[in-house]
């Protein structure tokens, strides 16, 4: 369950603020958030994997309240449990396709790479048709490639929550559909969350659950 | 650490040219003020070595610095030669004994320096391969000689004209190689040695022609009568010493007047070299003596404050690039924002970004202090270089 309750936020030099007053997601709901560009939905999704904390407000997940854990805290609970995709994949270049699906076990010490992960990061890579692109450069892929890279990085540490910013943005309707059914898959196979931003309304009959920020009562 | 290392290294990898740029640079402004210091101190060092080993210089008056350079490194320096009736006297003053130098004339890049066998005993110089000259038109050759022209012993090397446009001038003259010096780091290594005749000949003092009484072809007679012969133009000169024409070399006029360009003066004692010095000083012998080891002191002077200036551009220049550096850093943080907001958002901690961060500069930095270091050790190979073309 993620429960956000009384939520009010805002950047510092600026007029943007954000408030919900409660959101409740469920465990293993596909939910997708829809709304205008500058309504808050990627700075909910900031707000939930504690990247950004509420000025007012608690935001819980798996009955810890997050926002009022210690930085390492929460740093560690977000690298053990929420998986990232972005709509601009946020590979590193430098990396092949093989170490940046292995980066969050490089960046974080509670994470240790160890031979059984790195086969699973080869077995998911199989799963999703990317074996034979492990040792390439991220510019040598396609954009549904990349894609496909950025989830197996998120999926790799078998996260319970999934948040996904307009994972198919830059991607081609086929591209679309297959990577919306890898993360489907996922939440089916390993009863974990996903929250979706997307702008693509076409997509939205595979969700459980459809948040509309214009709708809804969050205050911009 | 040991993953933050993986990824820095990859970064540095992957940007292969903008590494190699940052290492290259920053290794050279690290290696010019040390290598510069180890150039120095090497040079001083084996100048003063070389003049040190050299107790006596005589040579016509002029410039002392020039006498010597020219006695020690064989620099074919403009001095005035002297000749060989100097060498007589010095001889006769029972003080030492002198060994004469001509150093007037090149082969292929390298000074010839004509000499007698007392230099090799004097500069304890082993042949390696071959044997010492005992003929004239045989030379020994220098080991950077040997290598850097590819030639040993039984090969050739052919003095070099002085004057292209000179033709009634000089003849080269092709010299055998008898013989290869062991190398001993020293400008002896740079040189082609040869008898002062072999020298003498080539300045054209002797020479070696068809012999005139029994010569069939009468067109190249001038004039003959009882006592002489006079050849004309026609005449064919030799211009390589064989077994078969040897005899036919000779000189004209007298041997106390030929030229050289200095004396090395090895007394048997400090009391005879000062004794030496005293009959200079009471010009009973005319000519300059001089002792090297001050001379290239007063040489060294000068170079060490032109390496004071050189210092104070270091350390402007290091400055600088310390400011550059700091502008990349800066430049290429603001790059990999993106790069680090990514990171931080998939569970990395500010900490760690600045350990892969840090420890990517610190790669750069070592790497250039390896590549300063190698620089440093391959810098000890160019101390002759360095000496013969920017200190002498």
């Amino acid at each position: 369950m993620i429960e956000l309750s009384d939520i009010k936020f805002s950047y510092p030099n600026s007029e943007f603020h954000l408030s919900i007053d409660s959101l409740l997601i469920g465990t293993g709901e596909k939910t997708a958030v829809i709304g205008p560009s500058g309504f808050g939905k990627t700075t909910m999704l900031n707000l939930i994997a504690g990247i950004l904390i509420p000025e007012h407000g608690s935001v819980i997940i798996k009955e810890k309240e997050i926002n009022h854990l210690q930085d390492s805290e929460r740093r560690n609970f977000r690298i053990k449990e929420i998986g990232f995709v972005f709509q601009d994949f946020k590979l590193l270049e430098y990396l092949n396709v093989l170490d940046n699906i292995l980066l969050p076990f490089r960046i974080n010490k509670s994470l240790s790479l160890t031979k059984e992960i790195l086969e699973n990061a080869q077995e998911l890579a199989a799963s999703i048709n990317i074996e034979d692109k492990l040792y390439k450069h991220p510019s040598k892929l396609s954009h549904g490639e990349r894609q496909r890279v950025a989830i197996c990085r998120a999926l790799l540490n078998k996260p319970s929550l999934i948040l996904a910013d307009e994972p198919t943005g830059n991607l081609d309707p086929a591209n679309k559909a297959h990577i919306m059914d890898i993360l489907f898959d996922y939440v089916d196979n390993y009863s974990s969350t996903l929250i979706t931003v997307t702008h693509d309304y076409a997509l939205l009959s595979g969700f459980d659950e459809v948040l509309d920020f214009e709708k809804l009562n969050i205050g911009i | 650490m040991k993953q933050s290392l993986y990824i820095a290294f990859k970064y540095l990898l992957f940007h292969k040219i903008r590494t190699l740029i940052l290492v290259a640079s920053i290794g050279i402004i690290i290696f010019l003020p040390n290598g510069l210091q180890k150039l120095i101190e090497e040079s001083e060092s084996q100048m003063m070595a070389r003049a040190d080993s050299t107790p006596l210089v005589i040579g016509t008056k002029g410039s002392s610095t020039d006498l010597v350079i020219n006695s020690l490194y064989f620099r074919q320096e403009k001095i005035e030669n002297m000749t060989m009736k100097t060498n007589g006297e010095l001889k006769e003053t029972g003080l030492g004994y002198p060994i004469p130098l001509l150093s007037t004339f090149k082969a292929r890049g390298f000074s010839i320096a004509g000499t007698n066998l007392d230099y090799f005993n004097f500069r304890k110089l082993i042949i390696s391969k071959g044997r010492k000259f005992s003929f004239v038109g045989e030379c020994i050759i220098g080991s950077r000689v040997a290598e850097k022209l590819d030639i040993t012993v039984s090969d050739s090397l052919i003095s070099s004209p002085e004057n292209y446009f000179d033709f009634a001038g000089v003849y080269p003259l092709k010299m055998e190689v008898v013989g290869v010096l062991q190398e001993t780091n020293t400008p002896d290594d740079y040189t082609i040695f040869t008898d002062l005749k072999t020298n003498w000949i080539i300045m054209g003092l002797g020479h070696g022609h068809q012999d005139l009484s029994k010569t069939l072809d009468q067109s190249v007679i001038l004039n003959r009568d009882s006592s002489n012969v006079t050849a004309n133009a026609k005449l064919f000169m030799y211009n390589e010493i064989t077994k078969q024409n040897l005899e036919s070399f000779h000189f004209h006029g007298s041997p106390e007047n030929y030229p050289i360009t200095s004396i090395i003066f090895v007394p048997k004692d400090i009391k005879s070299g000062t004794i030496l010095r005293g009959k200079f000083e009471a010009r009973e012998i005319l000519n300059q003596i001089v002792v090297p080891s001050k001379v290239v002191e007063t040489l060294l002077q000068s170079i060490f404050r032109i390496k004071q200036i050189f210092n104070t551009v270091f350390v402007l220049v290091g400055f600088a690039t310390l400011l550059i550096l700091g502008l990349i850093v800066t430049l290429s943080l603001r790059l990999r924002k993106d790069e680090i907001r990514t990171m931080f958002t998939i569970g990395s901690s500010k900490a760690k970004i600045f350990e892969i961060l840090g420890l990517e500069l610190m790669i750069l930095v070592l790497s250039s202090f390896l590549f300063a270091l190698a620089l440093y050790f391959v810098t000890g190979y160019f101390v002759n270089d360095f000496i013969n073309y920017f200190i002498i």
